[in-house]
């Protein structure tokens, strides 16, 4: 690359080179690093999910709605543009189908999804009979089920690569397995370059994209960010027949567990068949730290859930297990735009267990606001100097 | 809790069980085999019928679960806990049970390594190994124009239990140097091993019956419409790069492969042992750097079942001091286990995987044959998706993610794409072995906790 780039971002998860991507469609000189191989880390352990079912209303449910209108425009525009292999990313709007198991469980979910419906998302209820007509493999326990038509899938490490691939196709970089240190600041305080293991790269922004271990490289850069890591497991079965399981089929809990603050285990079942017929269950979520032994009293709660919901799976071998790190933010909410403690940086993290889904809306809001375009949604919600963010910093 | 596990009953296994035991230990041994013994101690089809067999047998009091898998094993305080599944892996009934151990001696052994080919997915390749299983427990030849190709000594008693088991091979073919260079050196360290014995004995039987011993020679390609009918072999360079003109095409109804072995370590890995070149770190007592957690054999380094018994019995000796007993220093053990790293070092270096097998590859050569992904496509994924680690080349590539999980595909991937460290990202599978959703789900209440109690 001619000269310094405009902005490097640092973590090439799916976040990161969806924002890289935004940039560089925006006409910025973009540079990725990672102390690793591209979606190595949060999004290779990741499901794919790319969800408006499991939000509730308010700024996150705005931005997966965004999100699901903006995947498949920018996938077509891959495919334009680097073709149909380099763009491949298993894109799949199989919609979802959220099952609840009890009558309380049902009245629950029905009402949920009133209040999404008010924010203009597509929720149809249904009956049990009819979710069994669709999913014919579903418990008979089922009380009460929503279809939710613009639930979709991604794969994730795909998705990601194939973000980079356009990234240096228009001339920017993916520095892999180059560590960020911190920056660099100027004279008046703002960000002068980004200093990593292989030497400073000089730029006027710098972007942190570095999922559960934000918090710690806006420590190296010198400002406070609370982002935890909460592990997640997600089983993967041997390959079963066509149309086994053909949406992505929630347990109506799941909602439940995403907001969550309790630190034990929880699990929430979503079920769902792959490109390659394997059937991925999902998921725990745990605060452990960083540990990533693998627990089997986990694995046995995420099993029994998966076959309360499609006692089908019951005789089906499992044959792995995968677990990762997903950041979230005291309020559960995702950080986006600039720090105004240290111009020159940006925050893209904060995503959980959705940031597949909410890449593409978040690459959007954040290119809008490095170039001054109009923000495609309300950035406030997200702005990192938010009362929850700052109280947690300061406590 | 104040019992040792044994995981794996080949020769390291057994030796550690002995050991432990002697020393007065709680014993419990886990293999996956009806009967003890491993790979190399497998009895023929004859002498299994014994009731009592002093290679293979375990101590009174010792506890021996077969047909079983550890599945997962996670720490616990003041130890591991293991959880099994007994029986057959297609089997609804089988059951299952956890084992919670202050002190677990890994014994897992290794399998042969096979290296990739136009043709490898043919019926009628073998690995050397199930060639020799077949021949040696169920006295089963695999053809009547046996090519048997790979590198290093191993070849030897393979082809002998093939030719003891009738079939008839067409030629050893050594894709290194020969291993009569052993004979030339008898000071050197295979002196006093008893190994110069052994292979003078496999080559003088290689003789007796004909066949030919070729050197720096391979099988690059095996051809057939339903099952092998022919193979090409060809001449190689130092680096194992193809001799031009020197290709061969050889009548064949099995070709067999082995290409020295792969240690099995995903249980070595889930506990969380420190690694080096692909086999478990161990020190001078065969401790790894996971307290508790021992590993003897293959695991550690491959050099055959003399050293594998001897680590075993310096691991079986370590892991009872460690639950209170008071063993003998097993002096003697250690001073083989000294020795027998000499000669698995010198034969490491002898006879090396040489990178130049990749050239014997066509683009559309499968090398993941689980989840049929051809060297082409591995090799365009690490271009253009640029996969640079393990966990994104196998989700973008499917490569390691099919029923053997990486085990036979792992190591060929890593080289192929030069970067041998891909390798450990291949050998991390928390879940060992295949569980059923159901069996999962079931839980604790139908597994009883500490079933493996030592004697009862």
């Amino acid at each position: 690359m001619p000269g310094s780039p405009d902005v490097v971002v640092v973590g090439a998860g799916v976040v990161g080179a969806a924002c890289a991507e935004a940039l560089s469609a925006a006409g910025r000189r973009v540079v990725v690093v990672d102390r690793g191989a591209p979606a190595s880390g949060t999004t290779g352990a990741g499901e794919g999910n790319v969800l408006v079912s499991d939000k509730e209303p308010g700024p996150e449910l705005r931005l997966a709605q965004v999100s699901r209108e903006l995947w498949p425009d920018l996938l077509a525009g891959l495919r334009e543009e680097i073709g149909p292999s380099a763009a491949e990313a298993e894109w799949d709007p199989k919609g979802g189908l959220v099952a609840a198991l009890g009558d309380a469980d049902a009245e629950a979910l029905a009402a949920f999804a009133a209040t999404q419906r008010d924010q203009g998302v597509r929720a149809e209820d249904i009956t049990p009979r009819r979710a069994r007509e669709l999913e014919p493999h579903l418990t008979p326990r089922v009380s009460g089920a929503v279809l939710y038509p613009d639930d979709a899938q991604l794969q994730p490490v795909l998705a990601a690569t194939a973000l980079l691939a356009a990234v240096r196709a228009r001339g920017g970089e993916v520095r892999a397995h180059t560590a960020a240190l911190g920056v660099r600041r100027d004279r008046s305080g703002a960000v002068a370059a980004l200093a990593t293991s292989a030497g400073d790269i000089p730029c006027g922004a710098v972007v942190n994209a570095c999922g559960p271990w934000s918090g710690a490289f806006a420590e190296a850069a010198g400002v406070a960010l609370d982002i935890r890591p909460r592990r997640g497991v997600v089983l993967v079965t041997a390959p079963l027949p066509p149309g086994t399981v053909r949406r992505k089929v929630y347990d109506a809990d799941y909602v439940g567990a995403v907001g969550s603050d309790d630190a034990d285990l929880q699990t929430s079942t979503v079920v769902e068949s792959t490109a390659a017929g394997t059937v991925l269950i999902g998921s725990s979520r745990e605060r452990v730290g960083f540990d990533d032994t693998m627990r089997v009293h986990v694995l046995r709660a995420i099993a029994r859930k998966a076959a309360a919901l499609f006692p089908v799976l019951e005789r089906v071998p499992v044959m792995r297990a995968y677990g990762g790190f997903r950041p979230y933010a005291p309020d559960h909410l995702p950080v986006i735009g600039p720090d105004p403690r240290l111009p020159g940086l940006w925050h893209a993290t904060g995503h959980e267990g959705a940031g597949i889904g909410l890449a593409a809306g978040t690459a959007r809001l954040l290119a809008d606001l490095v170039t001054g375009a109009d923000p495609v949604l309300d950035p406030a919600p997200f702005r990192v100097d938010r009362p929850a963010l700052l109280a947690e910093a300061t406590a | 809790m104040n019992r040792i596990a044994v995981i794996g009953a080949g020769p390291a296994g057994l030796a550690a069980a002995r050991s432990a035991a002697a020393a007065g230990a709680d014993v419990c041994v886990i293999d996956a085999e009806p009967a003890p013994g491993g790979q190399y101690l497998r009895r023929d089809a004859l002498a299994g019928a014994r009731a009592h067999d002093p290679a293979t047998a375990l101590p009174p009091g010792v506890e021996h679960r077969p047909d079983t898998v550890v599945w997962a094993i996670e720490p616990v305080p003041g130890g591991h806990r293991l959880h099994l599944r007994t029986g057959p892996a297609d089997d609804p009934g089988r059951t299952g049970a956890t084992v919670d151990t202050r002190a677990l001696v890994l014994a897992t052994g290794a399998h042969d390594r096979a290296l990739p080919f136009p043709g490898w997915d043919l019926p009628g390749v073998f690995t050397a190994g199930a060639a020799q299983a077949l021949a040696k427990a169920q006295r089963l030849a695999v053809g009547e124009r046996v090519l048997l190709a790979g590198t290093g000594p191993f070849l030897l008693p393979v082809a002998r239990s093939l030719l003891d088991a009738g079939a008839r091979i067409t030629a050893v073919l050594e894709a290194g140097e020969p291993v009569t260079g052993w004979l030339r050196d008898p000071a050197g360290v295979l002196a006093g091993s008893g190994k110069l014995g052994e292979l003078a004995g496999h080559l003088a039987a290689l003789a007796r019956h004909r066949v030919p011993y070729r050197p720096r020679t391979t099988v690059v390609a095996a051809h057939g419409r339903d099952a092998v009918e022919a193979a090409t072999t060809v001449r190689l360079d130092r680096d194992w790069n193809p001799v031009p003109g020197t290709e061969r095409r050889v009548e064949a109804d099995a070709v067999c492969v082995g290409f020295g072995f792969t240690p099995q370590t995903e249980l070595a890995v889930a506990a969380g042992c420190a690694m080096a070149e692909g086999f478990v770190r161990v020190d001078a007592a065969q401790a790894t750097s996971v307290p508790g957690v021992f590993a003897a054999g293959e695991l550690t380094g491959i050099g055959g079942a003399a050293l594998s018994a001897a680590e075993g019995e310096v691991a079986g000796a370590a892991a009872a001091r460690l639950v209170g007993r008071d063993p003998r220093p097993p002096l003697a053990a250690l001073r083989r286990v000294r020795r027998g790293r000499r000669f698995a070092a010198a034969l490491a270096a002898a006879h090396p995987v040489r990178p130049g097998w990749t050239t014997w590859l066509a683009e559309d050569t499968l090398v993941c044959r689980c989840e049929e992904v051809g060297a082409g496509e591995l090799r365009a994924a690490a271009r253009e998706r640029a996969a640079s680690a393990a966990r994104p080349l196998k989700l973008v590539t499917r490569a390691g993610l099919g029923p053997c999980q990486g085990r036979v595909c792992g190591r060929n991937v890593a080289e192929l794409l030069g970067d041998p460290r891909l390798a450990d990202g291949f050998a991390r599978r928390p879940i060992a072995a295949p569980v059923r959703l159901g069996e999962l789900a079931a839980g604790n209440t139908a597994d009883g906790t500490n079933t493996c109690a030592g004697p009862r």
